[in-house]
């Protein structure tokens, strides 16, 4: 695997650009048409690309960077050490994804996250296994109230996930429309609900309205578990456990799955860059054509329909379908003229909730860290850090008043242990996920703080692990300042627009626009900014894709032929 | 007292989880730690430990030793020169499959014949006057299967003479001084390799190998991630998929190598003059079609799956632990066309798969079929396709 320009294939039906070739000048207009350009290749560029190239289509994706994968990337950043720069894990990826692009045959391979190890602050710990009868008897350590308590809130929340879960597979009905099809649609999502049993029911609106905190004080008295279990609940979104909201953000953490289990997570061989690189060869495979180094300044319009792209260097191309990948404010206020659209949708993507709060804090380590007894080497899945619900909702309390947690959650894996070719023998790569971090600042700004904010995480590192600090080799620090310069995500945020509710299905990114398509003919979304959102899913892509394809036909019906790139 | 094996001292420290099954008479490990899909992906991903030493082992030595062996095993023992090893068979008159084995042919006039059952009176008794000697070493020789994408390279750190024998080949050399043979074998499907050690040396070879391994994502890995790999690979268990014609008490639960998909080992029987046993019925069971049944892969309809599931508001497991019962396969007319024998999730497929034996005019890759189990109490059919087998064939295995 490499983490390089991915070279276009036998099969790429017009290949010679794809290598990040920048010279596209002398190609004639023809050369440079194409039937959709999908600007931005992230997991859910990739992803739509792939389905529309599978249908038949000419398809073009625009790279900004040196490499695809957007925030799902792994870089070589110490020779042998390879880092999962910013996204981490796998879980909420569509299983349909895997199958229709054929993922195994490009090198699809998930591999277990095996164990889940939550340090309390006293020398306790929780060690979550594969064997259920021994994650018993290590809860009952803590509380025996909690033991067969965690097996009810398990079950009642798979009942959840099972109920909820079809709704990350569909196009959200269109509420605004008097179109029969979309009342009918919407009435399919109505009748969903109203046949869920009803703890169910009531379950799903707590958890879809409510605290994180209020659902999980109802099951359990441990403070180290339920620190670890609504950890789940703050993940890239600006709320404590015990805001209203966090309930949301918690179950669409325990609604992914990997093979079959719920709220199981993966990670993928060479990690999510290792994912997006089988998604870049899935799709050239199809035939479509990647080309690298390629920023799109903006979206070419005429007469109020998308035709076509202009890079920052001047070159265009052409198609009839243009397809932003990009989050919402990218997608409506930079790639087209805002005065192109209906100010409603202006005004709500200008007020649409980014506020980035996580960062990520990644370490080339000499040797593996202990805790007690126990050696890193038993550490196969995520570390948790967030020994009680006290300590996150005071990690919380500095971000309300604009600072940075002196004491953060991080949830750490040594990549390493699950997957050895992530570093040299005997030396490990560790990723820290980090919360809270605010994108805006109190009188300060990222660029003065990054290494500040590397020191609070290698502190507290050293407070659970003493002599962590021994074993660090290096470190990478990635604020949400940095993200959004690297990845292009608004303010850092990772979800491209927060998990809260009146930001979440029918209003994806906006009420009215939740259909992946835009004002502007021709001109659709397909980024994690749209419905059901962010995390490694590819659903925006996935749902993007059959939306344009429905309105191709429906043009090409109309006009009695398949549209087919015929622009030249 | 069960017996363990020679590297039982080191096995069982590892034993996190003290889970053991009984192979043969001896302890074998389920699993060393709490998860088998993790042993399982360590193989798949960087190389895996398992003590194969439970299986039978007999050393086959003499001048009559190629003659002997060409008239008792049904694959051509000459394609198997000195320094290779080499998958066989041996059948009944009637040509029904008795048992399958490695065989290994270290030198000239020496074979060591592995087999899952004790055969040594079957090989023993038909010796008649040839100059052969057959001896049991199982216990005189403890076996080592290292398996996954790094075992070569790491490997021929202690055995450089292994580093380019070709798949089924077979090196001589040292593992910290003792002498071990090592050949290019496995039942993982993957690039993989056994290595064969004299007993008293088994745990001074175990330490050496184990430390030179550190660090490197190798785990030790037990049956149950064992029997995933075997199905991913499309490797036959005996008692799982075929039984013994010795022991069989009716031809139902008889096989003919060629029912067993392995008529690629007598593609050359127009040229093999050797007179083997079951090689009339053998000729004749070509010649004339009269195969009842076709080896295959299945590869169950995801959406299918995830449909009968779903319809009963159940989350679709996705298990990786192998089921071996029979399960029915039918045709859009519910008429019986085949069944599963050993079935699956594989978690490197993304898929459930089976190994599987349908009728011959179902045995055309691609065809549908109808795979029953239960759901809720109930049967229920979900569609699946005939595969080519081994369903999971990396290139490196034999690469």
């Amino acid at each position: 695997m490499t983490m390089t320009a991915p070279k276009p294939t036998k099969s790429s039906k017009s290949g010679k650009n794809g290598n990040g070739s920048k010279s596209t000048k002398a190609t004639s207009r023809a050369d440079r048409t194409y039937d959709a350009i999908i600007v931005g290749g992230g997991h859910n560029g990739l992803v739509n690309g792939a389905y529309l190239a599978k249908s038949g289509l000419k398809v073009l994706v625009l790279e900004r960077r040196h490499l695809v994968g957007g925030a799902a990337i792994t870089e070589e950043l110490r020779p042998g050490f390879w880092f999962t720069t910013f996204s981490y894990a796998l879980s909420l990826l569509r299983p349909e994804i895997i199958h229709d692009l054929e993922l195994v045959k490009h090198g699809f391979m998930p591999l277990l996250m095996s164990n889940t190890f939550a340090p309390g602050l006293d020398g306790e710990y929780l060690m979550f296994t594969q064997d259920h009868g021994q994650n018993q008897q290590e809860i009952a350590r803590h509380s025996k109230h909690d033991a067969d308590a965690y097996d009810q809130y398990s079950h009642d929340m798979e009942m959840v996930c099972q109920a909820i879960k079809p709704l990350l597979d569909m196009v959200p009905p269109d509420i605004f429309s008097d179109d029969p099809e979309e009342m009918i649609a919407l009435a399919n999502v109505g009748s969903r609900f109203k046949k869920m049993d009803k703890r169910v029911l009531h379950n799903a609106v707590r958890l879809l309205t409510g605290s994180a905190a209020d659902f999980l004080d109802d099951y359990f008295e441990s403070d180290l578990l339920k620190g670890y279990l609504s950890s789940s609940s703050i993940i890239g979104t600006k709320v404590g456990p015990r805001s209203q909201g966090s309930g949301l953000v918690l179950l669409y953490h325990s609604i992914g799955e990997h093979d079959g289990e719920f709220g199981a997570w993966a990670f993928h061989k060479k990690g999510n860059g290792g994912f997006t690189q089988v998604l870049a060869r899935a799709a050239e495979s199809f035939g479509a054509e990647i080309r690298l180094e390629s920023p799109v300044d903006s979206v070419i319009t005429k007469d109020g329909r998308a035709t076509g792209v202009a890079l920052q260097d001047g070159t265009e191309f052409y198609a009839d379908t243009v397809v932003s990948a990009l989050d919402p404010r990218r997608t409506f206020l930079e790639l087209v003229n805002p005065r192109e659209l209906p100010d409603d949708l202006v005004e709500n993507i200008e007020r649409f909730r980014f506020q980035g709060t996580s960062s990520k804090v990644n370490f080339a380590l000499d040797g593996l860290p202990t805790f007690g007894d126990l050696d890193g080497s038993q550490f196969r899945g995520f570390t948790n850090i967030g020994p009680s619900m006290d300590y996150l909702e005071r990690a919380f309390d500095d971000a309300k008043y604009g600072w940075y947690s002196q004491n953060p959650y991080i949830d750490c894996a040594i990549q390493s242990t699950i997957d050895a070719d992530m570093a040299p023998p005997g030396k490990h790569v560790l990723s820290c996920f980090i919360q809270y971090t605010p994108y805006k600042l109190r009188e300060s700004d990222w660029d003065s703080e990054k290494e500040n904010l590397g020191d609070t995480v290698q502190r507290t590192l050293e407070r659970f692990f003493p002599g962590f600090g021994d074993l660090v080799l290096q470190r990478e620090v990635r604020t949400p300042l940095d993200i959004e310069r690297t990845v292009g995500l608004s303010e850092g945020n990772i979800f491209a627009g927060e998990f809260f509710a009146p930001q979440m299905f029918f209003f994806r990114p906006a009420p009215g626009w939740s259909q992946y398509r835009t004002p502007i003919d021709g001109y659709y979304q397909c980024g994690s900014g749209t419905h059901p959102g962010g995390c490694v899913m590819g659903a925006p892509g996935k749902l993007a894709a059959g939306q344009i394809l429905k309105d191709r036909a429906k043009v090409g019906a109309a006009s009695g032929k398949t549209r087919v790139a015929t622009r030249a | 007292m069960i017996r363990t094996t020679p590297f039982h001292e080191r096995t069982s420290a590892l034993n996190e989880t003290q889970l053991w099954s009984h192979w043969s008479g001896h302890l074998a490990a389920d699993r060393y730690q709490m998860s088998d899909k993790f042993e399982y992906f360590a193989v798949r991903n960087a190389a895996g430990i398992f003590d194969t030493s439970p299986l039978f082992k007999y050393r086959i030595t003499g001048k009559d030793v190629e003659a002997f062996l060409g008239g008792v095993l049904a694959r051509d023992i000459r394609a198997c020169q000195p320094g290779n090893a080499q998958y066989t068979c041996w059948l009944d008159d009637r040509g029904f499959v008795i048992e399958d084995g490695v065989i290994l042919r270290p030198g000239k006039n020496e074979f060591l014949l592995t087999s899952a059952e004790p055969n040594y009176a079957y090989f023993a008794d038909r010796i008649g006057r040839f100059d052969v000697q057959i001896e049991d070493v199982s216990r005189e020789i403890g076996t080592l299967a290292f398996q996954g994408p790094r075992s070569r390279n790491l490997l021929k750190q202690l055995v450089p003479q292994m580093e380019h024998i070709p798949y089924f080949g077979v090196a001589k050399g040292e593992i910290g001084g003792a002498g071990v043979t090592v050949s290019r074998t496995g039942y993982s499907g993957d690039l993989g390799y056994e290595i064969w050690i004299d007993t008293p040396d088994a745990l001074h070879v175990w330490d050496t190998l184990w430390d030179s391994i550190e660090g490197q994502g190798v785990l030790p890995f037990g049956l149950a991630a064992l029997y995933m790999l075997r199905i991913e690979a499309g490797l036959l268990l005996l008692e799982a998929d075929f039984d013994s014609s010795r022991y069989a008490w009716n031809d139902a639960h008889r096989s003919t190598p060629i029912e067993l998909g392995w008529a690629w080992m007598f593609r050359d029987l127009k040229n093999d003059d050797r007179a083997f046993i079951g090689r009339k019925a053998l000729e004749k069971e070509i010649a004339d079609k009269t195969s009842r049944w076709a080896m295959r892969g299945l590869v169950v309809d995801w959406r299918d799956y995830d449909r009968v599931y779903n319809e009963a508001g159940l989350i679709p497991p996705k298990d990786h632990a192998p089921v071996v019962e029979d399960w029915m396969l039918y045709d859009d007319d519910y008429e019986r066309v085949g069944y599963a024998t050993s079935f699956m999730y594989s978690p490197m497929l993304q898929r459930h798969i089976a190994i599987a034996r349908v009728r011959p005019d179902f045995a055309a890759f691609g065809t549908k079929v109808n795979l029953e189990f239960t759901v809720d109490h109930h049967y229920e059919q979900v569609a699946a396709h005939v595969a080519r087998l081994p369903l999971y064939n990396p290139e490196r295995k034999t690469a």
